[in-house]
């Protein structure tokens, strides 16, 4: 598992997210809160780009007439035909048994930890001073 | 430790040549907008401007213009189908072939406009919106993308003057059908709307019936719902009771050569709706002598249907069941684009499929019905 830096912290702050396009593979990274998730930026039922769509909360009825509504800003809802998915886990409120969408772990380090690797001179400005958020895949 | 870091705010495009589907399709059910609310203006003469600007529309129910429920999305449409310059979704042909037309492989693209002048009280204002909005079509849409095809917008309530719009527009090759919606003043098949069936007929160009429309009765054959959910399946119940009409009222057996398109309404239900239809004719025949063969017949002679929303039941055989009986040279696809119920295409259609149905699913039944075989 390979860890990619994504942003220094202060340019991802809560309720921002960040699409990128890592080996192939188009990731969307979420911070809700000052916690970090990353998601595969494709929605598991027709394909749509999942992550362009609006952080709602979880709307849930033990009987009907009474709503609670919870999660807030932690549901990712499709652009398309509105599947809801748990951005910190990627499960699928429509259908958890068949569906969820690939969630990578994302996380905040250092910027001494990030420096060290061989590629880090040509690929990205590091201020050593500053903490990055890195995705796991 | 592989470092990457890459500067991007924007999503990375939901399409990949991949992910495209690479047969060609027919795409029966496409949203044309309008970018702004005065794009009509230049098709309308300035009486109807000064209207507009002084009394408005008036329609046969509240609610027309804003949307009684939110639907589901912004505008009922795709949240990543604004177009880039601004605009609602659907209102740039630039966008619409970038993100929709060129990725999935549209050979024919069916416009069907909403929110026209179809279903206006003033008769005179909703001839001259429906005539503006076909011109409309031509120039901002199919002279400049030779792969779409426009419909042909009527002022539905009055058939006098909604068959002399289709003969005027008849034997333009800008335009491949007539469009009606499935809720209006009174069930489809009255009197009233058989001068629409009998200038299509004889301009030979089949009859669309969209889902929605504004007829002032509610949405539900059982009232107004709660929930835009009810609405949702309300469109077939409505589409039924529309079809229905159509058989018992006689337009079928009138207008023999009519074809009729069931547009964004489901299809599942035909076999049932057919069956019992059969079944209650055979008993009371002698109250509609002028249905001469059982109704079935006629929906299956004269009746096509667009694929979106694409029937999904948990066994594909079921699906492949009710496809049988409707039969694989009736089905049109449409993915509805730009709206939020969209049907991907490479998406759709499960496995075990032959080559020739998948064929006439996707392109060939369309081609046919709309004389556009290649
Ligand atoms: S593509 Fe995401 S809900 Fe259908």
């Amino acid at each position: 598992m390979a860890r990619h830096v994504i942003a220094p912290v202060d340019e991802l702050p809560p309720g921002t997210r960040k699409f990128l396009e890592i080996d192939g593979r188009p990731i969307a990274v979420f911070n809700i809160k000052g916690e970090y998730f990353g998601l595969l930026n494709r929605c598991p039922h027709q394909g749509a780009s999942l992550c362009e769509g609006p952080l709602i909360g979880l709307a849930q009825s033990k009987k009907p007439g009474e709503i609670e509504y919870t999660k807030l800003g932690e549901i990712i809802r499709c652009p398309w035909h509105g599947w809801e998915f748990d951005v910190r886990t990627g499960q699928s409120y429509c259908d958890p048994r068949r569906f969820r969408v690939k969630a990578y772990p994302a996380h905040v380090e250092p910027g001494t930890s990030v420096v060290k690797g061989p590629y880090v001179a040509e690929t990205i400005p590091v201020r050593i001073e500053s903490d990055y958020v890195v995705v796991e895949l | 430790m592989n470092i990457q870091f890459r500067e991007s705010t924007e999503a990375a495009s939901p399409l990949t040549a991949k992910d495209a589907i690479k047969t060609a399709i027919a795409d029966c059910d496409i949203h044309p907008a309008r970018a702004t609310r005065t794009e009509l203006y230049p098709y309308l003469a300035k009486r109807w401007q000064h209207h507009l600007e002084v009394y408005g529309v008036h329609a046969y129910q509240g609610m027309m213009e804003g949307p009684p429920y939110p639907k589901a999305q912004p505008n009922a449409s795709r949240r990543d189908a604004y177009p880039p310059e601004g605009g609602p979704q659907g209102s740039s042909l630039s966008f619409m072939q970038k993100q929709h037309l060129d990725p999935s492989n549209v050979q024919l693209g069916v416009l069907n406009p909403l929110n026209t002048g179809q279903g206006i009280r003033n008769h005179e204002l909703s001839a001259a919106l429906c005539s503006a909005i076909n011109d409309w079509q031509i120039d901002k849409w199919t002279s400049k993308d030779k792969r779409l095809k426009a419909s042909i917008v009527v002022g539905n309530e009055d058939g006098l003057a909604a068959a002399a719009e289709i003969r005027e527009r008849a034997g333009d090759k800008n335009f491949v059908q007539v469009l009606l919606l499935s809720r209006n003043v009174e069930p489809l098949g009255q009197r009233r709307y058989w001068p629409i069936y009998q200038a299509a007929e004889e301009a030979g160009l089949p009859v669309g019936v969209h889902a929605f429309g504004f007829g002032g009765n509610p949405i539900t054959p059982s009232g107004w719902p709660s929930y835009y959910i009810e609405e949702m399946v309300g469109h077939s119940q409505c589409q039924q009771s529309a079809l229905a009409s159509l058989v018992l009222e006689g337009v079928f057996e009138r207008f023999p050569k009519l074809k009729m398109v069931m547009i964004e309404a489901g299809f599942g239900w035909a076999p049932s709706l057919a069956w019992r239809l059969d079944k209650v004719w055979q008993r009371l025949r002698s109250e509609v002598p002028h249905v001469k063969r059982p109704p079935s017949e006629y929906i299956r002679e004269q009746v096509w249907w667009t694929t979106q929303p694409m029937e999904d039941p948990e066994r594909r055989e079921d699906l492949f069941d009710v496809i049988k009986w409707i039969g694989w040279d009736r089905l049109l696809f449409a993915t509805d684009y730009p709206h939020w119920d969209y049907d991907e295409p490479s998406r759709v259609l499960p496995p075990g499929v032959s080559e020739a149905n998948r064929e006439a699913f996707y392109l060939g039944n369309a081609r046919k019905l709309y004389g556009l075989t290649a």
